[in-house]
């Protein structure tokens, strides 16, 4: 019996160690790749190419830390959530950040115990519908079907949209955004609601986007961005300042094809020294090497370079900057500064 | 005199508790009953430890917060601006009334084609062949999300009911349209409604309805008086048979003593029917069976179906083939031979698996998931836990339900089971 009650405490102890885990920044180097949720398909945002790679805006922030953290932008593991699936894999540790068109709202940020790392694209929920309805207001819409991801902010705000209006509508849940197209394309439902950027990317991939209309309202404030899990602060760090490594370098003019010259040698404008790792020791204060931004904006291009390449307007997404161009041009993307 | 002194006993030594037969399986429950108690207490404090890790608490208040969501099938009031537990008791509903559905269905289904496929017709007996093997052998998700595509992107749109010359049209004297986004069936209302609610006229210059509990429970309670009284004039009839030997004819008494109680209630409370009709952007007044609904509905019924009808046709050959032969010796027609001396000793086999399919249908519903069905699992398990955050308490309320319903089913079945069994004697 003694030997029982013996292993019994050794087994205890066992378990109780092996509670204690480690950070997620030496989890992912150990582990030589980021897991990062991404979406299960949305154009220009996130969905694998024809060769199978993964392409897109938010596919773009996971490889650029994957560049700062690993040394290389492919060392990256998307993990495809729906709405719902998201929150379960941040909080599990099936993922190490999500970039997922995910809303900063005040009680994911408390309640749900998640970190938000910035906003990479502000945004607001928007309605579209078939030109032939012959809509021109989402207020004429009472009695519609209306498609919708379900788990999402969007539901909540077409509630609240709805019932502040005083009309009536149908709700029929999706769960990807590839579903909501498949019911909306075959007239199962009059309108489509999700994120306006959401909307376009959707639009672009139509046979004939030119049959369909996005409603002028915005009925919501919808600041997505990454997330990380509440608690390890180094990681969040580390996420938050990518994404502000990368809007500060579009303000500072840096690129993904000069970077490499402007990193070589120091330069006159000691901001870009700072942020490039030529003068003073900004990487090392996070646990990174001093090269951490040149490979996060080799990986694939500034803020602003990210944005034309995926989503702006010589894409079939066709998005205009608004709101997200840098500061310095009237938008809100604005990085704090590097010093 | 010599005393007798006791035998001599042995010291306890402590590889008895292994070697010797006596000792050996207690002490092999009590290592068993510490491992299994070892592993509780590591999960309960993995999972007290990882909540804390997350700053995270164990807390049902949730459900007593606003929902801001809202439902398309509700089966009881509601609105956006309830609570979560609300939201929860819809969805609970809508999962319940999918698989009584489904299992009546299913067995309706199960049980012909099981005695069909014992058929003496080659092709009758292929055909239903063809249905089980088919059904039973590829996954139930696929059923379900087939059907719904077939109702989504082969029926015609709403739209399609309009204009002068309409490409669709409205079936059975224009009371029923078929549409992509589910079935519009005529509407039950009664004009003059006691259950206080305010009447309503659908269409301009028709008579108001209104639907209530009060008005539902009148109607079922005549029925059910009528039924108790069919059974009243059956047993007079058997009685009369057993003393003169030659039953009464009591058909027409017992069609008459079904509808007219029954027609007098409704007709009291002004019974009417209300078509769907096109308003808007949708069809409106009737009653909407969702496709969501009826691909579940039909998915979940022809799939358990085709087991239900194995067990059926299992049931039916364990039942001696002398039965029959006897039967037929005493002039029964095969008709009679079937429902008075194979089923009812078939029932004994049947019963017992028929409980773990209603189950399994239960439990299936919440495959509801794939064609956003709202139940218990997108409303409580899906939608709340994402608003709320909370995984943990909401799943495990969801396997709560889920435990309970079964163990309920399965307890009435057994009720049932033993009025049906083999009395031993």
């Amino acid at each position: 019996m003694k030997k029982t009650v013996f292993f019994g405490a050794v087994t205890v102890a066992g378990l109780a160690a092996g509670l204690a885990s480690a950070a997620t920044l030496d989890d992912v180097k150990a582990r030589g790749t980021l897991n990062c949720g991404v979406t299960t398909g949305l154009a220009g945002f996130a969905a694998p190419n024809a060769e199978g790679v993964w392409e897109g805006f938010d596919v773009d922030l996971c490889r650029a830390v994957a560049a700062a953290v690993l040394g290389d932008p492919m060392a990256v593991n998307f993990v495809p959530t729906t709405g719902q699936t998201r929150f379960t894999a941040l909080a599990s540790g099936e993922i190490d950040m999500l970039s997922r068109v995910t809303t900063w709202t005040y009680s994911r940020d408390t309640d749900l115990s998640f970190e938000f790392a910035g906003v990479n694209y502000y945004d607001g929920q928007g309605f579209m519908v078939p030109r032939a309805l012959g809509v021109s207001s989402a207020k004429e819409l009472d009695g519609a079907t209306v498609c919708i991801q379900t788990g999402t902010t969007t539901e909540l705000n077409l509630a609240d949209f709805f019932r502040n209006n005083n009309i009536s509508y149908e709700p029929v849940p999706v769960e990807t955004n590839a579903e909501g197209q498949q019911q909306y394309l075959a007239g199962a439902c009059d309108v489509y609601t999700t994120d306006a950027s959401g909307l376009a990317a959707t639009r672009g991939t139509f046979e004939n986007p030119a049959d369909h209309v996005v409603l002028p309202e915005i009925i919501s404030k919808e600041p997505l961005g990454p997330v990380v899990r509440h608690g390890d602060n180094e990681w969040g760090d580390i996420v938050r300042w990518t994404l502000n490594a990368l809007v500060a370098a579009e303000e500072l003019g840096v690129t993904s094809e000069n970077v490499a010259e402007l990193a070589a040698a120091p330069t006159d404008n000691p901001e870009i020294n700072r942020l490039l790792g030529t003068e003073s020791e900004l990487g090392a204060m996070m646990g990174l090497d001093a090269d951490w931004a040149v490979r996060a904006i080799s990986a694939a291009g500034n803020y602003g370079e990210m944005f034309e390449t995926n989503i702006g307007e010589s894409t079939p997404i066709g998005l205009a900057r608004g709101l997200n161009a840098q500061w310095t041009e009237g938008g809100l993307q604005y990085s704090p500064p590097f010093r | 005199m010599t005393s007798l002194t006791d035998p001599h006993k042995p010291a306890f030594r402590l590889s008895q508790l292994i070697y010797d037969t006596r000792y050996r399986s207690m002490t092999i429950q009590v290592v068993a009953m510490i491992l299994l108690l070892t592993a509780f207490g590591w999960l309960i404090n993995n999972t007290v430890e990882n909540l804390g890790a997350l700053g995270k608490d164990f807390d049902f208040s949730f459900l007593g917060s606003r929902a801001g969501y809202d439902i398309n099938q509700m089966l009881i009031e509601y609105d956006n601006s309830m609570t979560h537990g609300r939201a929860a008791l819809v969805g609970i509903l809508n999962t319940l009334l999918v698989a009584f559905l489904g299992c009546i269905t299913a067995t309706i289904i199960g049980v012909f084609v099981g005695v069909l496929r014992l058929s003496k017709n080659w092709i009758v007996s292929r055909l239903m062949a063809v249905y089980v093997e088919g059904f039973r052998n590829v996954p139930l998700l696929l059923w379900i999300i087939l059907i719904y595509a077939v109702m989504s992107e082969s029926m015609p749109r709403p739209n399609d009911f309009r204009g002068e010359d309409p490409s669709a049209s409205m079936i059975l004297g224009d009371s029923v349209a078929i549409t992509n986004r589910g079935i519009y069936i005529p509407r039950i209302g009664f004009s003059n409604s006691l259950s206080g609610n305010e009447a309503v006229a659908p269409i301009e210059g028709a008579t108001p309805l209104a639907t209530g509990a009060i008005d539902w429970i009148l109607v079922f309670g005549a029925l059910a008086l009528s039924v108790i009284a069919v059974r009243y004039v059956r047993k007079k009839a058997t009685i009369t048979q057993e003393a003169t030997g030659v039953r009464p004819t009591t058909w027409y008494w017992q069609i008459a003593i079904l509808v007219i109680p029954v027609l007098i209630v409704s007709l009291f409370l002004g019974l009417t029917f209300s078509s769907p009709y096109l308003k808007g952007f949708n069809f409106t007044e009737g009653t909407h069976l969702r496709n969501s609904l009826i691909a579940l509905w039909i998915a979940l019924s022809l799939y358990t179906g085709a087991f239900i009808a194995e067990i059926v046709r299992s049931g039916i050959l364990s039942v001696s083939k002398g039965q029959s032969e006897a039967a037929f010796a005493l002039g029964l027609r095969p008709s009679w031979t079937m429902n008075l001396v194979i089923l009812p000793q078939a029932l004994r086999v049947i019963i017992p698996p028929l409980i773990s399919q209603f189950l399994n249908l239960t439990k299936n519903s919440s495959l509801a998931i794939a064609v956003g069905y709202m139940d218990v699992r997108a409303t409580l398990g899906g939608i709340t836990i994402n608003q709320t955050g909370r995984e943990l308490e909401g799943m495990l309320l969801l396997g709560l339900f889920y435990l309970a319903l079964s163990l309920l089913i399965s307890s009435l079945m057994n009720v049932y089971n033993n009025s049906k069994k083999l009395k031993e004697r």
